[in-house]
């Protein structure tokens, strides 16, 4: 199977000091890759280079087999990111911001992608609301529309269970699974809820101080460090 | 390839802004009818008892509103690009498939958009209570005032590109840079008026060369060609060189991280 988006020897160095060292890995349809490490791992930097607002000192990154820096526009089409730490802007509506957002993805029929994803995550009622008045989980829910509005192939979610309740986390789940199976769907995503994290993945990178630990299949992992869950995995890698 | 879709909605994104916003619709108004009414008075009174036949008032509403231009087609873009700063915006911006080109060419067709809206009510006023008409010199006009919106646009450029570089602390240049040339642009009196140190830092300044067009022009009703076309050659140089400026610092924002952080 061919590789959605492959990672060779990146590093990252900011005013002289390395963030990230040769850091190496690929992504399939369907995968849904966890990446794991403490704060200042360069966990959040990975996911911004792997957008190109951040660039990279030296490697390699390509997408559907295209190299990224020479094919940017094209291949940000079908990337889609929301963030925890990051909100649309609050004085338009919610409407509005995807409205602009559907034209900055060139989206084809507009109104009806927006009704279907406000409904998939619940947020329908809030459609002509300003979106300064939304809670922290509403506008997580308003960013996760923002990044699947173009009917992305990759997914990168940084922290997007942060804020949710535990009913949302578990229909974000259950959505992005789904669109995992059906749609051949591939994520990336951070998080610090590791319990969570397990049910969805199944592959994981482990990161420490920008140094892959591990990469591969949850099960190749676990047999690796001899864990059965994430949270020893966690612990054994990082405590150390 | 260049989309018009995504210029169209980086431009749809400012509109849905000043839609909701009073204190931006007052900014697009206020203040031009307000330079307006007060520097059209004042010239009034001062003609009033002037012994010139000159038309004083023509000339000052005239370099007025074409300052005016300037400043709001400037401003326009330099404060469109902080609206995004502000709401954190280039974040969301610049992980999409938008491109720097289409991002700024949005950012521009604003920009124009409040200039002309700014002139149009300026212009309307000044026809209604001074009697003057700014557009009577027909298409000479529309080259003064082409020259002056690409000298903003540079402006604009160049105050963009100190704040990726500097950050937010620069900020105010969105208001001030446009100052700075002022006094060398010879906007309300000839060039002849400045001390020969200042005539020689405005032979530097394109619009120096543009207002004194304005004046051959309004006085004895043709451009002097030789001055706009100096006028446009630096207008040129100041945009190739900003532009390239501007570049410049947003490579170096991506190099080090500065899209994420700029509006914390």
């Amino acid at each position: 199977m061919s590789s959605l988006l492959k990672v060779e020897n990146l590093w990252k160095a900011f005013y002289n000091r390395w963030v990230l060292r040769n850091i190496s890995f690929e992504i399939k349809p369907s995968d849904i890759l966890g990446i794991i490490g403490p704060n200042g791992a360069g966990k959040s930097t990975l996911l911004y280079i792997l957008l190109g607002i951040i660039s990279p000192t030296k490697g390699k990154i390509s997408y559907f087999g295209r190299d990224f820096y020479t094919n940017r526009s094209a291949i940000l089409e079908k990337v889609g990111f929301a963030s925890h730490y990051v909100g649309l802007p609050y004085s338009l509506t919610v409407e509005e911001n995807l409205r602009v957002f559907a034209r900055l993805y060139r989206v084809k029929d507009i109104d009806k992608t927006i009704d279907n994803l406000l409904e998939t995550f619940k947020l329908k009622d809030k459609r002509k609301v300003l979106t300064r008045t939304l809670s922290s989980g509403e506008m997580m829910r308003l960013n996760l529309i923002r990044a699947t509005l173009p009917q992305p192939k990759i997914l990168l979610l940084d922290e997007p269970t942060a804020g949710l309740d535990p009913e949302f986390i578990q229909h974000v789940r259950i959505v992005l699974k789904e669109k995992a199976e059906k749609e051949a769907l591939s994520i990336i995503l951070t998080s610090h809820q590791l319990g969570e994290l397990e049910r969805i993945i199944n592959k994981v990178l482990l990161l420490d101080r920008g140094e892959i630990k591990g990469y591969g299949s949850l099960k190749e992992v676990f047999q690796l460090f001899k864990v059965d869950n994430l949270e020893d995995l966690y612990f054994k890698v990082f405590k150390d | 390839m260049l989309s018009p879709i995504r210029v169209y909605g980086i431009l749809l994104r400012h509109f849905y802004l000043l839609k909701h916003s009073f204190s931006r619709w007052m900014d697009l108004i206020y203040w031009p009818t307000i330079d307006l009414l007060l520097w059209g008075f004042i010239t009034l009174y001062l003609q009033r008892d002037s012994l010139n036949s000159l038309n004083f008032t023509s000339l000052f509403l005239g370099a007025l509103i074409l300052w005016n231009i300037l400043v709001r087609a400037q401003q326009g873009l330099a404060v469109g690009f902080l609206e995004d700063i502000w709401a954190r915006n280039l974040l969301h911006l610049f992980i999409s498939p938008l491109t720097l080109i289409e991002y700024l060419l949005g950012l521009l067709i604003y920009s124009l958009f409040k200039a002309l809206a700014a002139s149009l009510i300026m212009s309307l006023l000044s026809v209604m209570i001074f009697d003057f008409n700014f557009l009577s010199q027909g298409l000479f006009i529309f080259h003064l005032t082409f020259a002056l919106i690409l000298f903003a646009w540079s402006v604009g450029l160049l105050t963009m590109a100190f704040i990726l570089y500097f950050g937010q602390e620069a900020e105010i240049l969105a208001w001030a840079l446009a100052l700075f040339f002022l006094p060398f642009s010879a906007v309300f009196y000839p060039l002849s008026a400045l001390p020969s140190i200042f005539q020689k830092v405005a032979s530097f300044v394109p619009t120096s060369y543009i207002f004194e067009s304005f004046r051959h022009l309004l006085l004895q009703g043709k451009l002097y060609h030789h001055y706009l076309i100096k006028g446009y050659l630096l207008v040129g140089f100041y945009l190739i060189t900003s532009s390239s400026l501007f570049v410049l610092a947003f490579r170096i924002a991506k190099r080090d991280g500065k899209l994420i952080k700029i509006g914390e």
